[in-house]
């Protein structure tokens, strides 16, 4: 299975890094919004995506155009995303385009989901969030990043 | 040594000043700041706006304590790498974030005992000041990777049709 993994640098990143074993055994693809993340890969693809946040509309358009043609270029199976917006994008650039999508929640929201998050639990076939106390029927809680 | 770390997104000048007042009572204390600044201009020490990975890894494997914003990056890695984290969350009342998550994270990961929290800089320099008679917490290591429950189901659910 080809799995596209995308999140935006930072926190989101480590949280991602932090879920590879669930991957073993399928190829793996990530993208993430600054080229030097890709140093704490070994052998594995990349690519930079825009990073976007809300108060950038202007950067929509653009951020939009490139991450569709990332997703149609790779045809994923699965896309997974741990945030934030340009891996909301990427989520449903991926339901466009017929993957299964899974959008991880960050750990740092503990009192309610994430804007990206909110519309990702009505978007992804799948959506987890880390705290328990935050499960509704869109969203699952199984763990989350700690162990 | 004392590894200062914001995150590159956004400035945080409010910590910064912070430090950068303390740092002459601290006495003979490396230290290594990495933050983009807004207006202040700290005279006690130069401040790196980024600092490549391998290096970043390099200080935060050196350093006794690290001071940061409330970010999970730099929870997560002080967590796996068995480090004293003491964190100052942004706050939206100064326009240092969109929301008040980081205070929310803070507050929670101080809760179950993960990280020492100083809420605004009177408390941060208060606990730098007595941290040679009041031990701070280091948390218990964690795995490098998320629990088990989570691994499995993401597993289970990537392999079904």
């Amino acid at each position: 299975m080809k799995i596209l993994a995308v999140a935006s640098v930072g926190g989101h990143w480590t949280e991602l890094l932090r879920l590879l074993p669930a991957f073993e055994g399928n190829e793996i693809i990530f993208a993430s919004t600054k080229q030097s993340v890709a140093e704490t890969l070994e052998f594995s693809k990349f690519h930079v995506i825009p990073d976007i946040n809300r108060n950038d509309k202007r950067k929509l358009p653009n951020a939009l155009y490139k991450i569709f043609a990332l997703v149609s270029s790779i045809r994923p199976d699965i896309i997974i995303s741990t945030g934030a917006l340009p891996g909301l994008l990427s989520i449903i650039a991926g339901k466009i385009y017929g993957a299964k999508t899974i959008w991880v929640d960050s750990i740092a929201n503990v009192k309610e989901l994430s804007l990206s998050g909110k519309i990702a639990s009505r978007v992804a076939d799948r959506t987890y969030t880390q705290w328990p106390d935050l499960t509704n029927k869109r969203c699952l809680f199984h763990g989350n990043v700690l162990s | 040594m004392i590894f200062v770390t914001v995150g590159t997104q956004e400035p945080f000048d409010r910590l910064i000043r912070a430090m950068d007042e303390i740092v002459p009572e601290l006495g003979d204390q490396e230290i290594i700041v990495q933050a983009p600044l807004k207006t202040y201009k700290p005279i006690h020490f130069k401040t790196f706006d980024f600092i490549n990975p391998s290096k970043y890894n390099n200080i935060f494997d050196r350093a006794d304590l690290i001071i940061s914003h409330a970010g999970m990056g730099t929870i997560l890695s002080a967590l796996t790498k068995e480090k004293s984290l003491l964190v100052m969350p942004r706050l939206v009342k100064y326009g240092e974030h969109r929301n008040e998550h980081q205070l929310h994270t803070a507050q929670k990961f101080k809760f179950l005992n993960y990280i020492n929290v100083a809420e605004d800089e009177k408390q941060l320099q208060t606990i730098l000041l007595n941290k040679k008679d009041q031990k701070l917490m280091i948390p218990k290591k964690m795995g490098k990777y998320a629990s088990d429950e989570l691994i499995n189901s993401l597993r289970k659910y990537i392999t079904i049709k």
